[in-house]
């Protein structure tokens, strides 16, 4: 028997009776960080790191049933030792070790290999099976270094400025919101949060995160307050009226798919950033060589065609079918909208508008 | 280079026309004359000739990026664009160019006569030496289809603000037969110009949205039947005649039958008109036209079966002169003046008469059994303007033919489609099976497009290369001007213009329609 298998309702460890980020309702479920598509709805018991931990609280409304282990600690279950090390994607993701009879399995959920300066970094992890997604598995996503893109979003922010435009950013509430704000150049003029973003960075800060000063989106502020500024929103709320109050302004997405040009005509924005969470090709072809796996399993994204990439570099690939939204890019980056937070949606309504 | 590849990038960073217009202002301010004269041409779709074919590109660079062909090709369907592919795929210059635009069209011409061994030499050194956005121009230029996100009215606009000189002139003076090779930019815009063949800009109507009787009073406005052909320019002049297509093609050769037009027409005529298949008196469908479309000779068959006549409907040059700017109730006189002897090849188009809306509305409900594709309105007192306007001219066409069908495959669409599936093949039923008929591509949202999208990637049965066959469930409506018989498609029938005209949520896919309620369709002329 396999130490771990794909089955309905997700990766299931039987000797452990636990199963990996599942899609459908289970008992028991550990849960490798916070994206919607990863921890969802209706477990009975939910266990993840000490970091990952408040958010999750917050967007499942979980209460007694969440369990913690901090990174590296050992977690013993039927005689089977699960682990968690940083996957680096945002703060407090992590892969999951699991060890049984001297055999390593990895899972990695989603995860990359950069520094960005606010997820606990990517730790390689050595496995005799790898489970690894794929959402940018093809030769064409390289991404830039996170500086240079930096350096393009401030050089962006800056011109508007000058011409009178405020600078609105669209990215993930969880994950990429911090990433800009903790890496771009605050001198330059004052940061404002849409809601969504603003709660989430309140969790963080609560649990210790060094970010700049920011201000929260409210209906009392004035045109004139945002003059200058950079305003960080999540996608969900591009082309609702929540936005119109920064006319003038110009547009950029943060986004992996922004590195195609298709994309990033077809999103309407003015700029988009190629910054994303996840790895590129080369270093998801890095992370596979040196987890030293000889069995990999390839699960959301460009999966077959990883899959026979890695067959022809000679080991041994599977794809695996989940419900991971890797390669459903437009779903992802409508997060938000997917799945529902009342307290978010009720907190952005503006006066005479709709939510956001 | 730079110049032209920082264009490009100022081009590809906004989305709003004035900063578009201000980017190619910035250009022609900065670059040399001769590359001025290649953007402009290459703006107006005048391309270099290939030199190179798309498949032998598509090789060397998976052989310099070190990548199987097959995962090239697989990049390939995600991007969506073979020049950006490219440009992605291979590894980071070695060195840098600072050659101009020109340089570079220059060496992509000369390499036509070279070897294929040649050619991959000189292709691959020049890939290692430009950065990212000059590659994938340098690439653009190679595989042709060069759009920059900017059309030809709006360079036309920027070319006015740098020159100094009437938008219209320069359309005009921009239209037809030229090349960078055989003028100068100074000769191309400043002089006064001799090219016999130079056609006017055409004028295209907008389609009319609102209720027609928002137009105000019919006594204001000419009506006629909107023909289903080829829109087209005659010109005679200097005793030779001259045939332009709306794509700005000459295509006097394809259509003999207009030789007859330099015994009608005296020297300095242009007309504006439709190119038209007519036989026993009647138009024929489009679908007639096509049959001659391509065809390198046109055999006595062809020419006997499916004769071409040309129906007027403009004049825009009389007696040498320039009629553009005279209100259309003067060139409507003028024309009928030129066509009063009838001709079967030179047509006039006649005007509806009609005292009330409801009475054109009545005509417009003919138009399908009259072959055509429903009414043009024009104003009286219109000038013959350039390009897509709004105001004087509209098309009010009939409403569509449709037929409810389910999607059995989806491929992935190009450009800003690209990683998305957005061209879909559609079945109807046939004696229990589920036959494939048309493909569509246009007609969704974009919240509809990617929930389409979404289903299409959870509900694939089969994946070849860059299409997916799915389950068959989901229905849509599909709307089309015209149906004939083809023996080129499975279905037997040919649509004319099939695009998704809703999603029907409602409907399973055992409720769509069958192939005998298309065929009672049939167009049997």
């Amino acid at each position: 028997m396999p130490l771990l298998e794909f089955t309905d309702r997700g990766i299931y460890c039987p000797p452990a009776g636990v199963y990996l980020d599942p899609w459908k309702p289970v008992d028991r479920a550990l849960i490798t960080h916070g994206h919607a598509d990863h921890a969802r709805w209706g477990h009975a018991h939910y266990l993840c790191t000490e970091a990952a931990a408040p958010v999750i609280r917050y967007r499942l409304r979980l209460e007694n049933n969440l369990q913690t282990v901090r990174y590296g600690e050992s977690l013993l279950i039927n005689g089977v030792q699960f682990t968690f090390h940083p996957a680096g994607h945002i703060p407090g993701s992590a892969q999951i070790r699991v060890e049984h009879q001297g055999e390593v399995w990895v899972f990695t959920g989603d995860y990359k290999l950069e520094d960005d300066g606010v997820s606990e970094p990517f730790e390689l992890v050595r496995c005799h099976t790898f489970i690894t997604e794929s959402t940018f598995g093809l030769p064409v996503y390289r991404w830039k270094p996170q500086q240079a893109i930096m350096e393009d979003i401030n050089a962006w922010w800056r011109q508007n400025r000058a011409e009178g435009k405020v600078s609105v950013i669209a990215g993930y509430t969880l994950g990429k919101s911090q990433r800009i704000l903790r890496n771009i150049d605050t001198t330059i003029g004052n940061v404002f949060l849409h809601g969504a973003v603003d709660n989430i960075l309140e969790i963080f800060r609560a649990q210790g995160m060094a970010l700049p000063a920011t201000h929260r989106v409210t209906s009392q502020h004035r045109k004139q307050d945002f003059e200058g500024a950079l305003v960080i929103c999540p996608p969900s709320a591009v082309g609702s009226p929540w936005i119109r109050r920064f006319l003038p302004y110009s547009l950029g997405i943060a986004s992996g798919w922004m590195s195609l040009r298709g994309a990033r005509r077809r999103r309407g924005a003015d700029r988009g950033f190629a910054l994303s969470d996840h790895v590129d090709w080369d270093s998801l072809n890095t992370a596979v060589r040196e987890t030293g796996a000889e069995r990999v399993y390839v699960t959301h994204g460009y999966t077959e065609i990883y899959t026979q990439w890695l067959r022809e570099q000679g080991l041994e690939a599977h794809a695996v079918q989940t419900r991971y939204e890797g390669e459903l890019s437009e779903i992802v980056e409508g997060e938000e909208k997917t799945h529902p937070d009342p307290v978010e949606e009720q907190e952005n309504t503006t006066p005479g508008g709709t939510t956001a | 280079m730079k110049n032209f590849a920082n264009l490009f990038t100022a081009l590809d960073q906004t989305t709003k026309t004035l900063g578009k217009i201000d980017a190619l202002v910035e250009y022609f301010r900065q670059a040399p004359d001769t590359d001025k004269l290649w953007a402009i041409a290459l703006l107006s779709h005048r391309r270099p000739k290939r030199t190179v074919n798309t498949t032998l590109l598509a090789t060397w660079a998976s052989a310099q990026a070190g990548l199987p062909l097959w995962l090239f090709e697989e990049s390939y369907h995600v991007v969506g664009d073979l020049a950006e592919t490219i440009t992605l795929l291979l590894p980071p210059p070695q060195t840098a160019s600072d050659e101009s635009l020109t340089y570079w069209i220059e060496f992509i011409r000369v390499l036509a006569p070279l070897t294929i061994e040649e050619k991959q030499i000189q292709i691959q050194a020049a890939w290692s030496r430009l950065d990212h956005t000059e590659r994938f121009v340098f690439n653009k230029l190679i595989t042709g289809g060069f759009r920059m996100g900017v059309s030809q009215q709006l360079m036309v606009k920027a070319l006015a603000k740098h020159t100094g000189t009437r938008d219209t002139i320069l359309a005009h003076k921009l239209m037809g037969n030229w090349s960078p090779d055989q003028t100068s930019f100074s000769q191309l815009l400043e002089e006064e110009q001799h090219d016999i063949s130079r056609p006017y800009p055409f004028y295209l109507a907008y389609a009319l949205e609102e209720d027609v009787a928002t137009l105000g009073t019919p006594e204001e406005w000419y009506a006629e039947h909107k023909w289903d052909g080829i829109r087209g320019q005659i010109i005679v002049r200097d005793r030779q005649l001259f045939v332009w297509s709306r794509g700005e093609e000459l295509v006097t050769d394809k259509y003999p039958e207009y030789a007859v037009m330099l015994d009608l027409l005296p020297d300095g005529t242009v007309l504006d008109g439709e190119i038209l298949p007519f036989l026993d008196d009647r138009p024929l469908s489009f679908n007639h036209l096509q049959t001659r479309i391509g065809r390198k000779t046109l055999s006595t068959k062809l020419l006997r079966e499916v004769p071409v006549a040309f129906v007027a409907y403009d004049v825009l040059e009389w007696e040498e002169t320039d009629l553009r700017e005279r209100p259309m109730h003067d060139r409507r006189t003028i024309l009928e003046t030129i066509c009063a002897q009838p001709n079967p090849v030179l047509r006039l188009s006649a005007l509806v008469t009609f005292d009330t809306w409801e009475a054109l509305a009545a005509e417009r409900r003919r138009a399908r059994e009259l072959v055509s594709e429903g009414i043009m309105l024009k104003r009286k007192t219109s000038p013959y303007r350039t390009g897509r306007r709004r105001g004087d001219w509209w098309k009010w066409k009939i409403d569509p033919l449709t037929v409810d069908a389910v999607m059995i495959y989806a491929m992935h669409g190009a450009g800003r489609r690209a990683n998305l599936y957005t061209d879909y093949t559609f079945a109807v039923w046939d004696q229990g099976q589920l036959v494939p008929f048309t493909k569509a591509y246009s007609g969704l949202t974009d919240d509809e497009i990617r929930a389409v999208d979404r289903w299409i990637k959870q509900n694939t049965l089969e994946r070849f290369g860059p299409v997916r066959s799915v389950k068959p469930e989901l229905v849509f409506e599909i709307a089309f001007e015209g149906i004939a018989r083809s023996t080129r498609h499975k279905s037997g029938i040919a649509l004319r213009f099939p695009r998704i005209r809703r999603w029907r949520q409602d409907k399973p896919a055992a409720e769509a329609d069958t192939l005998d309620n298309l065929r009672l369709l049939l167009d049997e002329r």
